[in-house]
């Protein structure tokens, strides 16, 4: 018994000591890749560092809406802060089921003391909703399958005979059906208005069928570089900050086609649900990360453009290179000029019906 | 309970005997039979505890969640829930003309009340799926009722025209429904029309009866190739020397053991268009560098990969069959002047149709509902039903209710093939291995 006691006394304390040392925790969801790996650097590192909260990262922000619709209906919500698209956090805020957020109150102010809400880009912020980065997605392609030069324009990608080979597209409608509206002739400022109707979105349909048999699917943001490497596919659609990651990381030949890129907003929502405790972290965990420093840094680790007006003076040269980053951002004036804002809006109430009828368009 | 009459005790005995016992007691002088009965009912509640875990298990892990997806498939509350008052006004709505005042008095309380518990989008996100534009008509509204006043019906209608849309109210109407048939009815490509009649889809929806039909012959494809290759294999397995056929039998049981997924990625290597067979067909110039098949990502590549991957369930079960069937059988066939064809068709192959029936039963259920195979070489053209399930549970439209309603399709599909099966060729005769 005498042997037996001391052991038992330090299995007791086991546990103890770990609750102890687990201290603060934070589950962040978000898109895994190079993207998770920018905010690991720019904002986990540091504020772990700053207050020994350990996060944890988990990338289910493809499937972010439908994660969080089913934790909150099981009342069992195990996601602190998520990563997701604008459009989406729209519908979620609509259902209840982020918090709203109010930013003054939440977040950081600029340098010189400006409101958050005047420091982020006008039609950035929404209502539950903290934006961190302006990306894009356009087209990219492989040089080495174009020896002549690539694709140009948007109406080039359809041009099978000038530029053979496979495209590779994103598996939603999103974006594919807007850009096969322009290669068809809408001009970029009355996509939406055509995709509205019955016979717009047939034209739409009927210009992707065009390419469809040349067409491969891709559904993470890491597969489209990985499929130009492999030369699976010689032109593909793709986030900006993949692109150049594989053209700067790892010295691939890939080039961007900067025309009609679509750019759109990522952000920050906090499920509902949260104990008070879990708030009070997760607001401390916002109002650091971001601040006009922390997005100005993410930009030295993927060439997404801050949603912060003061961040964007600050973004400097890739970490550890001496690449500017700043002609690599989607708002650089120079890839800007025929750049088309995503309407989150229209996909908002268009979304579900395109879906489905992309979705049996796929299967056909 | 089989084991428990095993030692002896059947009720047929028992009446038989009954005359003879009658007069029979035990030590304590309680009848034998009923002392009997008490025995026996104990060794079957020590049965029944013995099996209890794996009884709840069963029930916690599966029959539990299936019942669940089959409730979620019919279950519609979204606008009874959040839409109350407006459900219980519009009852006597006869949907011919715009409703009159009450449903929009009851559209601008149900709207307040939604915007301050944030459940107005819930209610607006099920009538948009129906109506695009809707969630916005709603939502929109929905954020300057508290600015409004009575008469709602004029205020409404000044907010937006799109309120004196019949399509909307009907829908509403017939959306108030807790139970709806409406997402078997998309199951199966039909939907209501703006009547309430049920109707076709148009056709650039319809996808889910094609998935179905595709998944069906696919699966029979896929055991028909299963039974070709493998009964020859089974037969030289239970034919052969016994060491020979043990080299052989690891052949089949090796890749039986592999990782699903190593073996489908191995076959991607393979058959992909920069892949090891295309590189052979280019090197050897039959096929010419920009000529190379493809092969994978299509219905070709979901094929060859399941009927791989499935072939030792037919293997297996047949083998164990053929195994027992005496080698004399066929030599008395011929020597009574059969034919080798005959022997074969008249005396071995029935006697290896319950190890056949087996692998069948066995190859088919399990591939009508595969996923990940078809979801990874199957490409746009070789996807089955199963794949379409998952895609209609994840992203940011996810339907899970369809989802539901396409599972529980295809589970009674498989129910119907068992029992069909059963009748045909009676399950208790089929021998798995």
């Amino acid at each position: 018994m005498k042997r037996i006691l001391p052991i038992l006394a330090a299995t007791a304390l086991i546990p103890a000591a770990a609750l102890a040392a687990e201290g603060d925790q934070l589950t962040i969801v978000s898109w895994g890749g190079a993207y998770t790996n920018s905010q690991v650097k720019a904002y986990h590192e540091p504020y772990s560092e700053k207050t020994g909260t350990e996060i944890f990262n988990e990338d289910k922000s493809a499937n972010a809406l439908a994660g969080i619709r089913s934790q909150v209906e099981a009342g069992n919500v195990t996601w602190d802060v998520v990563d997701m698209l604008q459009a989406d956090a729209q519908r979620a805020c609509d259902e209840g089921l982020i918090m709203r957020i109010p930013h003054d109150e939440w977040l950081a102010p600029g340098p010189d003391g400006a409101k958050p809400t005047d420091d982020f880009i006008e039609g950035t912020l929404g209502e539950c909703f903290v934006p961190q980065i302006l990306y894009a997605t356009m087209f990219a392609y492989n040089t080495d399958a174009f020896p002549d030069g690539g694709p140009k324009t948007v109406k080039d990608i359809w041009d099978l005979e000038k530029f053979p080979g496979t495209r590779a597209l994103q598996k939603i409608p999103q974006k594919n059906l807007e850009w096969a509206l322009i290669a068809d002739g809408v001009p970029a400022d009355e996509v939406y208005d055509v995709l509205e109707t019955r016979e717009g979105q047939d034209r739409a349909f009927a210009k992707l069928d065009e390419i469809k048999d040349n067409v491969i699917w891709w559904s993470e943001g890491a597969q489209p570089p990985q499929m130009l490497a492999d030369e699976e596919a010689v032109i593909a659609t793709a986030y900006n900050g993949r692109i150049f990651n594989a053209q700067v990381n790892e010295d691939q030949p890939f080039k961007i086609m900067w025309d009609h890129q679509m750019f759109e907003v990522d952000g920050w929502v906090v499920p509902v649900d949260q104990g008070d405790d879990n708030l009070k972290l997760i607001k401390d965990y916002l109002y650091f990360a971001t601040d006009t420093q922390r997005l100005a840094d993410q930009a030295k680790y993927i060439s997404y453009a801050p949603a912060r007006k003061s961040s964007v003076p600050e973004v400097g040269m890739l970490e550890g290179t001496e690449i500017d980053m700043k002609p690599h951002m989607p708002t650089n004036p120079e890839n800007f000029k025929t750049a088309v804002q995503f309407n989150t809006e229209f996909w908002a109430d268009y979304g579900d019906q395109l879906e489905e009828r992309f979705n049996a368009w796929l299967a056909q | 309970m089989a084991d428990i009459t095993a030692d002896g005790y059947s009720p047929a005995r028992d009446e038989e005997d009954e005359a003879q016992d009658k007069a029979l007691t035990t030590a304590d002088g309680t009848p034998l039979k009923i002392s009997l009965r008490r025995s026996q009912a104990r060794q079957r509640r020590r049965a029944f505890y013995l099996v209890a875990p794996l009884l709840a298990f069963l029930v916690v892990t599966f029959g539990w969640p299936i019942a669940q997806m089959t409730f979620r498939s019919i279950h519609n509350p979204e606008v009874a829930n959040y839409l109350p008052e407006t459900s219980a006004a519009i009852a006597d709505w006869s949907g011919d003309d715009v409703p009159d005042e009450e449903v929009f008095a009851a559209m601008a309380r149900d709207m307040k009340t939604g915007v301050e518990d944030r459940t107005i989008g819930r209610a607006a996100a099920r009538i948009n799926r129906e109506i695009p534009g809707a969630r916005s008509l709603v939502m929109s509204t929905a954020r300057d009722v508290e600015e409004m006043s009575p008469p709602y019906r004029d205020a409404f209608l000044a907010e937006d025209e799109d309120w004196a849309d019949l399509e909307f109210w009907r829908l509403i109407k017939r959306e108030t429904r807790i139970l709806t048939p409406a997402y078997y009815l998309l199951a199966l490509d039909f939907e209501y029309n703006t009547r309430g009649e049920i109707v076709e889809r148009p056709e650039v929806y319809q996808v889910y009866r094609l998935l179905f039909w595709r998944t069906a012959w696919m699966s029979m494809a896929i055991t028909g190739l299963c039974i070709l290759l493998g009964y020859p294999i089974a037969h030289l397995l239970a034919t052969l020397p016994l060491r020979k056929s043990n080299l052989l039998m690891i052949l089949v049981l090796l890749p039986f053991w592999t990782s699903l997924l190593v073996r489908t990625s191995a076959w991607i290597v393979l058959l992909q268009q920069q892949g090891v067979i295309n590189d052979l067909l280019v090197w050897a110039n039959i096929v010419g560098d920009d000529g190379r098949v493809r092969m994978i990502y299509n219905q070709i590549g979901t094929i060859i990969a399941m009927t791989h991957i499935l072939l030792p369930f037919m293997i297996l079960p047949l083998y164990s069959v053929m195994k027992t069937i005496p080698p004399s059988y066929m030599r008395a066939a011929r020597s009574l002047g059969a034919t080798q064809f005959t022997a074969f068709t008249k005396i071995y192959m029935p006697l290896t149709i319950p190890g056949l029936a087996a692998g069948v039963l066995l190859v088919f259920i399990l591939a009508i509902g595969y996923y990940i195979t078809p979801a990874l070489v199957g490409g746009e053209s070789g996807i089955f039903i199963s794949n379409l399930i998952a895609q209609n549970m994840q992203g940011s439209s996810a339907q899970l209710k369809l989802a539901s309603a396409l599972a529980t399709i295809l589970l009674v599909a498989v129910l119907v093939f068992y029992w069909l099966f059963n009748k045909l060729i009676g399950v208790d005769r089929l021998k798995f291995g």
